[in-house]
């Protein structure tokens, strides 16, 4: 075992960091804001709402992401009509595909841990708002979302969790991620244990870092929940 | 302390034992690429086949050995080799200092120098300043991958690939402006078929030792120098006996073994 490879070309590895950190964060940004409407125009009863969606889902839930990679990347390549019209523009460039690919990925998986939260909604919470005199977008506003999101919000970490991990494909794709880097140092040294390890211990900090995170989020969410302690209770005069 | 001395003692047994066993090679299993046209691919019906391949089994004919073929990608090729998942690589792997440090080599079975493609008409000429800011496509962990980081890293954009044929397929869908790989392999490979009519050859012939070796050699565990001289001489016997020549006029209509 010969570590020093790794501390003298780090650099590619901080380089691959970036790069998975800013893949990640926007396709998880960007998934998160297509699947909250999705979510809500999913639990619609019209069918006519509800079936793309619903064909959507099943799509980037049915098949490997990998696979999604490889029919964004080098299937659109195949199409003339593609290759001339002004989406090539993004299509051509790697990283573009792979933040495609991962956004459309996670919105499938958020939209479906959405819905699941929404229909969860306890119905004395909307009974209440409806006796308020809600309109159905200010219930949506004050009640559902905010109530369903507190919900959610253990699998989203999961699912922050997964992405994050599954980031590691781009590198399939020549994108020079974490994973990416690693596969630089290996093909050059030879010595996958050192780079793959060097790789493993990247993704865990990252992770133990986005767990510590999203416990402070749900410590702060579910406070409400918490059984009252008697120095919060109100002081007796 | 004494605990410490029969631990040493074992290690020392099994790694003796790993030594002295001999082998007498009458099976050896090659790893091969089989995603590097005409070299190593896999036809339609979904066996290995090229001229590594034909290589490989005239090889195993000349000295007598059943020859086991195991596909495995690029990338891991050496590690699986040091791991034992087979006993020598033949996959137009050129002979390199950096990879001495690693495995053995045979002496060379082929060589041919390595060379730019790019779309017709791209550039008049070939040039740093030509090619300055442009992505160039090469397979990593390859001799070419190493020169163009090393001469060319600070100059163009090095997007590397798993494979040789991913490289061609986002150089026809125009993600990399040029290509650096084996000539023959880019002419046989992609410039003659369909989807390389529109590409063609620039620059120099790039051979390079420093870079680019003393052409493709079979690769070996240091260990095994037995097995080494025993594809020395089967190289030298099918070179002899027109079976080289025969397998060589199959692929190439030129000279691929070089001086």
């Amino acid at each position: 075992m010969d570590f020093s490879i790794i501390l003298e070309n780090i650099g590619i590895y901080f380089e691959g960091l970036r790069t998975t950190l800013i893949l990640v964060s926007t396709s998880l940004l960007l998934g998160l804001m297509i699947a909250i409407p999705l979510a809500v125009l999913r639990t619609s009863k019209n069918y006519l709402i509800q079936a793309p969606i619903r064909a959507f889902v099943y799509f980037f839930r049915g098949t490997p992401l990998l696979v999604q990679m490889f029919i964004i990347y080098y299937g659109f390549g195949q199409f003339e009509a593609i290759k001339a019209s002004f989406v090539w523009f993004f299509f051509k460039e790697a990283w573009f595909c792979a933040l495609f690919a991962f956004t459309l990925n996670t919105a499938a998986y958020t939209t479906e841990i959405i819905r699941g939260s929404i229909e969860a909604t306890p119905h004395g919470e909307v009974e209440a708002a409806r006796a308020a005199g809600m309109s159905r977008l200010l219930m949506l506003r004050r009640i559902v979302l905010p109530s369903a999101f507190r919900r959610a919000l253990p699998q989203y970490s999961n699912e922050i969790i997964f992405m994050l991990h599954g980031s590691s494909l781009a590198s399939v794709i020549t994108i020079v991620d974490i994973t990416g880097a690693a596969r630089i140092i290996n093909s050059r040294f030879y010595s996958p244990y050192e780079a793959f390890l060097t790789a493993a211990a990247f993704y865990m900090t990252l992770t133990f870092i986005t767990v510590f995170l999203l416990k402070k989020l749900e410590g702060r969410w579910f406070a409400h929940l918490r059984p009252q302690t008697t120095s919060n209770a109100p002081k007796k005069v | 302390m004494k605990k410490g001395w029969i631990i040493v003692a074992i290690v020392a047994l099994v790694l003796a034992a790993g030594t002295v066993q001999a082998k007498d090679w009458k099976k050896v299993r090659i790893g091969v690429e089989g995603a590097y046209p005409p070299f190593s691919y896999v036809t339609p019906e979904g066996e290995l086949a090229g001229f590594d391949i034909d290589i490989a089994k005239a090889l195993g004919a000349a000295m007598g050995a059943e020859v086991e073929l195991v596909a495995q990608d690029w990338d891991g090729i050496i590690p699986a080799l040091l791991a034992k998942k087979y006993d020598a690589i033949i996959a137009s792997m050129s002979i390199t200092e950096e990879r001495k440090k690693k495995v053995g080599f045979t002496n060379k079975y082929y060589n041919t120098p390595a060379k730019f493609v790019c779309k017709k008409g791209a550039m008049a000429e070939f040039s740093r300043d030509n090619i300055k800011g442009k992505k160039v496509g090469v397979q990593r962990a390859t001799i070419h991958d190493n020169y163009l980081t090393d001469n060319y890293g600070n100059d163009v954009e090095v997007v590397r690939y798993g494979t040789q044929d991913e490289a061609y397929l986002d150089l026809v869908a125009g993600r990399v402006d040029l290509l650096l790989a084996d000539s023959v392999a880019l002419s046989d490979g992609f410039l003659k078929k369909p989807e390389g009519k529109d590409f063609q050859f620039i620059g120099p012939d790039l051979s390079d030792p420093k870079w680019f070796g003393n052409g493709a050699g079979i690769a070996i565990r240091k260990e095994d120098k037995d097995l080494a001289e025993l594809f020395n001489k089967a190289i030298d016997k099918i070179r002899a006996d027109g079976t080289y020549k025969k397998i060589q006029d199959k692929y190439f209509d030129f000279n691929v073994y070089g001086e």
